[in-house]
């Protein structure tokens, strides 16, 4: 059985803004493969341990050494709006 | 006729150092042929001409100069627009990197760059290299070189065609769940998808950081290994690369197969859904390897079957977590209006993603969120760990295993994109060398009789690629397959 979802929350956690036309069609999409995706709880037993990275390294290290890096033109070059060499954006906070 | 463009890295290398052809010509034919066929194919997304030719200059003058340069200096080359290149517009196939120019290159260009590699141009692929048909791109699909009415197979499409078409001699793709190899099938080149860290992925944009792989598109298994060879090893930009030595693989690829025990994947030949051209040609691939001395014998791999599910799970998950850095701030697409900062984010992310992006976003955060990680992400990890252990118990027995690169042969546009679930149907055989991490190549063994190309898959042991490339090389040189797609027969 296709999987139902809450379509309106899930778009909101990933910072998405859906047309309704878009909304329908990705709940019924979305149910669908996550049935079939379902299928992983048949075989992946209690005992079975979690595999995240083919190659599991850790504490990868490098010298420490000082280089050039991005300089504040550069960064800031692909910016959509920049203003005193900071990166602009819309109002964070309500007004009082 | 062949032109310049339409040998191979090795054989060009050799009329340049014989002096019978300079980097220049080999350029000038490799961008004569992106302006004869590119309106078709639309493999390009950038065509980097400027570039090109200094590059090609420089190896001339270099060459002039009698000094030794690397294989790859002076052979056109085009790169997926995954790949960043400094000071060349990178999109990743996306609304959303619409305007957006790198700062840096990633480190497989930067090693080539070096080499006096000439970059023809950034080729076309799927939305953040999402898709298996090249369709999920946001500046329209790319059209496969054997019949324009067919996908070149994605998400690495844009280079597959190219390379198919004489645009470029090779090319660099990635290979999240098979878009290197799934696309080098449909389009009838060589594509290899080496160890997982093998090739350091610094500057590639991501998309699921425990699959991504970047891999070579050529026309020969030769030319593979140089070009593997050529980006292959360590970086100190990515934690995750391989510090183990880069063998040289062009050495030993005429060793033979006498001796190497091979399992073939049946169930993946005789499974619902593969097309009999592909069965048929890959059976042939496999008696020649019988004929030339190796031992085949029947493998199964009993949780291949759920890796799909798995990948479906992984793949996305970790695309959610990878894809939220475009947020309409730093680079990139920001959409107008937004009433606060989140409004902005939401809008943007809306309107700068394509169908498949936002469906995989999706897919991820729920499966990530609250109440639901143990049930599917968890879930997945463990189904990963058994197809490692298939693979493990497999290698027990067997040097190499092979089967299809995909059960079909390239399908026609537009065929599957009202439906996510059959689209995902054609990485079945190849979605489990990247859970694994292991190495795999597909190298095409024929054409079925809708005359397209089949690809047949070889996947070996961890940093093995020198016994894969070593198989894949008898097949290549026994079979001699050489039919040249019909867009080219045309131009004479």
């Amino acid at each position: 059985m296709p999987v139902e979802i809450d379509v309106d929350h899930v778009a909101r956690l990933a910072r998405l803004a859906l047309t309704a036309e878009e909304r329908d069609r990705f709940r019924h999409q979305l149910g669908l493969i996550l049935e079939h995706a379902e299928r992983v709880r048949e075989v992946a037993a209690e005992e079975v341990p979690p595999t995240s990275h083919p190659i599991p390294r850790s504490n990868v290290f490098r010298p420490d050494e000082p280089e050039p890096s991005l300089s504040h033109e550069e960064a800031l070059a692909g910016a959509p709006e920049v203003e005193d060499e900071r990166f602009k954006v819309p109002r964070i906070i309500e007004e009082p | 006729m062949a032109e310049l463009c339409d040998l191979t890295a090795h054989e060009l290398g050799r009329l340049l150092r014989a002096g019978e052809a300079t980097a220049a010509e080999i350029v000038e034919s490799a961008l004569g042929r992106i302006e004869a066929v590119d309106d078709r194919l639309h493999a390009f997304l950038v065509v980097t001409e400027d570039l090109a030719r200094r590059q090609a200059q420089e190896a001339d003058r270099e060459l002039q100069a009698k000094r030794d340069l690397p294989p790859w200096a002076g052979i056109p080359l085009a790169l997926k627009d995954v790949l960043c290149t400094r000071g060349i517009r990178t999109t990743a196939g996306s609304k959303i990197l619409e305007p957006y120019v790198p700062p840096y290159d990633c480190t497989p260009w930067a090693r080539l760059k070096n080499g006096w590699s000439a970059l023809v141009g950034k080729t076309n692929c799927d939305e953040f290299a999402m898709g298996s048909s090249n369709e999920n791109s946001a500046y329209g699909p790319v059209h496969n070189p054997w019949d324009l009415d067919t996908v070149p197979g994605g998400s690495s499409g844009g280079s597959a065609a190219a390379v198919a078409s004489g645009e470029a001699v090779w090319a660099l793709g990635t290979d999240t769940g098979g878009s290197v190899r799934q696309p080098a099938a449909l389009c009838g080149v060589v594509g290899m998808k080496p160890t997982y860290g093998r090739v350091s992925r610094s500057g590639l944009i991501a998309f699921a950081s425990s699959l991504d792989h970047v891999g070579t598109f050529a026309r020969d298994v030769r030319d593979t290994a140089i070009l593997l060879g050529a980006i292959a090893g360590q970086d100190p930009k990515d934690a995750t690369s391989l510090p183990d030595e880069v063998p040289d693989y062009a050495e030993g690829l005429d060793a033979g197969v006498r001796g190497l025990r091979i399992g073939l994947v049946e169930d993946w030949l005789s499974t619902e859904g593969v097309q009999s051209g592909v069965q048929q040609a890959v059976r042939a691939a496999v008696e020649r390897l019988e004929r030339l001395g190796a031992s085949i014998e029947p493998v199964s791999l009993p949780h291949a079957d759920y890796a799909l599910s798995a990948y479906y799970l992984l793949a996305p998950a970790e695309c959610s977590s990878n894809l939220a850095r475009y947020d309409g701030v730093r680079y990139g697409f920001r959409a107008e209006d937004g009433s606060d900062v989140m409004d902005m984010n939401m809008r943007t992310r809306g309107a700068g993603f394509g169908d498949e992006v936002k469906r995989r976003i999706m897919l991820g955060t729920y499966s990530l969120s609250a109440g639901y990680y143990e049930a599917y992400y968890g879930q997945a990890q463990k189904v990963r760990t058994l197809v490692i252990q298939d693979f493990d118990r497999a290698f027990e027995r067997f040097d190499l295993l092979v089967s299809p690169t995909s059960p079909t042969t390239a399908f026609r546009l537009g065929e599957r994109t009202e439906d996510p679930l059959a689209m995902y149907l054609s990485d079945v055989f190849t979605v489990p060398s990247n859970l694994s991490g292991m190495p795999a190549i597909s190298i095409p063994c024929g054409v079925a009789s809708d005359g397209l190309p089949v690809g047949f898959q070889l996947m070996g042991k961890f940093l093995d690629e020198a016994t894969v490339l070593r198989a894949a090389y008898a097949v290549e040189q026994d079979l001699a397959f050489d039919a040249r797609p019909p867009i080219l027969q045309a131009l004479g």
